[in-house]
């Protein structure tokens, strides 16, 4: 049926969202997914499951669909080409890269918790002590500084009890101590209720070390896998210190491409074109199953453990 | 018990600000006051188009009303103009429009300042049964919508993915603006039924603590300003909508006086 896209939503909530069986342990699936805007992909042929009791870290650098993929996966945005699947009956705890909430609105930290459905007074309680912040329950949101905000955020979200949480840029503005904090509850409330977690972090090299699968992306999925145990890299233990390395992982890319600055994507092979797609014979994914250093060979050093530089994170 | 037209014009214009309050808190959160204006001034449209089709006028406002906001909801989409330019390019050309058809029409002999400014001291029985049963209605949907659309004030992401539908909501909550605009021309007039519903709303910030009690008590002020402008407009014969606004903006003035004891603490003493 033919319908400007303003009005398509207002029939159905989530009406582009495939039911996933109940069965499968899957919570939230993406097959083949892309979102095209103004002509442009944002990002195309994502694949990406979420299981019970799982923890996928999405990386990436700044535009490159982030956050648009989390956004297709929970089904509050329509993909314009694959598939978004959705167990039935999800419950969904959302944690947005930033709020712009209006002066005007008196909000304090306790009635921000029941914003979209009523949460019982035990389960609200329990998550503002979880976050560490019970002394500002009755203090009007807009008066918190950002690391509280964020904190609130993520109080709403637990106190909903999710079956699948989903936090987009948590880090930011929060320091590593804040880092190792918020891991460890995570980790915490997965280990105890069995949610699924989908995490999206624009640092490029070191994840949340429950991290089950991490997936950069760059318009693309560039490469996908598990992260390193920093304790097996005694560099890495020197930098983040004896306390702070269980909670913290690296993840050593393996991309057989570069993008260029126009967003083309320059091959292994040397060859140059516009769009990357995992089948096109300039991809060797095969060669990197043994993880060797060198063997993507590309140069863009994905495998070093140290000396990175912002420049190069570009690159990624 | 109506037979009065003062009686009948404050229990319209108390019944008016009852749903204008909630609606206007509303309006303020999301920064749609310009919207709001926007909407208010294609009513004038409506108007001639409704004396042209021999219409019901209301039924007119209404429908003129709802068609500019959803519009306008299809223009912000494909986001060629800013909204800003976009509101300022439907508001004075949907008035201009409006002025110029009734131009056309000299047939018709229209009571032009009656509909900018209202006429809150000629309304009928019928006017007032229309405000009280309107303002039912709206109220009601107000209160089945208010967790959606107050989620999606804060994030319409957020109240998406926890199973909300903001979207629907905020397209209802737009029919209902269009609604309340119909009923409200009659009385505040259509330059001037934005006041109504931002200045109780503003009023009402200083003293709330929580956005339900905002809007009760935008309410409460809206009813006390309708009732000191009406009284004012009788006792120094002045026109009665722009008099209910002075007394709205009398009100806000006084929210804006430091009224806590932590205000007040002593001030350093000045060498």
């Amino acid at each position: 049926m033919f319908l400007p896209s303003p009005f398509k939503s207002v029939l159905r909530a989530k009406p582009h969202v495939a039911a996933l069986a109940n069965d499968d342990g899957r919570l939230v699936a993406l097959s083949g997914m892309g979102v095209r805007r103004s002509g442009r992909w944002l990002v195309r042929g994502v694949d990406l499951d979420v299981r019970r009791g799982e923890i996928v870290t999405l990386i990436g650098p700044n535009g490159s669909g982030k956050s648009t993929t989390a956004k297709a996966a929970i089904g509050i945005l329509c993909p314009d080409e694959g598939v978004a699947g959705q167990r039935p009956g999800l419950r969904i705890g959302y944690v947005p890269q930033k709020l712009a909430i209006d002066s005007t609105l008196p909000l304090t930290v306790m009635r921000l918790m029941t914003l979209t459905g009523p949460i019982a007074p035990a389960d609200i309680d329990a998550a503002l002590h979880e976050t560490g912040i019970a002394h500002l329950a009755r203090a009007e949101v807009q008066a918190l500084s950002g690391g509280e905000f964020q904190r609130a955020l993520l109080a709403r979200a637990i106190a909903r009890k999710p079956d699948l949480l989903v936090l987009d840029e948590p880090l930011q503005g929060v320091d590593f101590a804040g880092e190792i904090a918020l891991y460890a509850l995570i980790k915490r409330l997965r280990d105890r209720t069995g949610c699924g977690v989908l995490l999206i972090s624009h640092d490029l090299h070191i994840v949340m070390a429950e991290t089950d699968t991490v997936i950069c992306l760059n318009g693309h999925v560039c490469c996908r896998g598990t992260p390193q145990s920093v304790t097996d890299s005694p560099e890495y233990r020197r930098l983040f210190g004896p306390v702070a390395a269980p909670a913290v992982a690296v993840y050593h890319h393996h991309h057989d491409h570069t993008h260029l600055p126009d967003g083309r994507v320059l091959h292994q092979d040397g060859s140059v074109t516009t769009h990357c797609h995992p089948d096109d014979g300039h991809h060797h994914e095969a060669a990197l199953a043994d993880g060797d250093d060198d063997a993507c060979g590309c140069g863009a050093n994905h495998h070093r453990l140290q000396g990175f530089a912002p420049a190069e994170e570009r690159h990624v | 018990m109506f037979d009065d037209f003062f009686l009948r014009a404050l229990v319209a214009g108390i019944g008016l600000a009852f749903v204008t309050g909630p609606l206007g808190c509303l309006v303020v959160w999301r920064r749609m006051a310009y919207f709001g204006d926007t909407m208010a001034h294609s009513a004038l449209l409506g108007v001639a188009l409704s004396l042209l089709f021999d219409l019901n006028v209301m039924i007119g406002v209404f429908l003129v009303a709802a068609v500019i906001a959803l519009s306008l909801l299809l223009l912000q989409r494909r986001g060629a103009l800013s909204t800003d330019a976009l509101l300022g390019i439907l508001s004075h050309s949907t008035l201009s429009l409006g002025l110029v058809l009734l131009a056309f029409m000299p047939f018709v002999r229209v009571d032009l300042i009656g509909f900018l400014f209202g006429d809150i001291l000629a309304v009928s029985t019928t006017d007032l049964a229309s405000v009280w049963v309107g303002g039912v209605l709206v109220l009601a949907a107000i209160v089945a919508l208010w967790r959606p659309l107050l989620a999606g004030t804060v994030s319409p992401d957020l109240a998406e993915a926890e199973g909300l539908q903001p979207e629907r909501a905020r397209m209802l909550f737009m029919f209902l603006m269009a609604f309340v605009i119909a009923i409200a021309m009659k009385i505040v007039g259509i330059l001037l039924i934005t006041s109504l519903l931002i200045i109780p709303a503003a009023t009402a910030r200083r003293l709330a603590g929580s956005p339900e009690v905002m809007a009760v008590l935008s309410a409460l002020l809206g009813a006390a300003a309708v009732m000191a402008g009406l009284f004012g407009s009788l006792r120094f014969d002045t026109p009665s909508g722009p008099s209910i606004v002075v007394a709205a903006l009398a009100l806000f003035l006084l929210s804006l006086l430091p009224f806590r004891r932590e205000d007040r603490r002593p001030q350093g003493v000045r060498s």
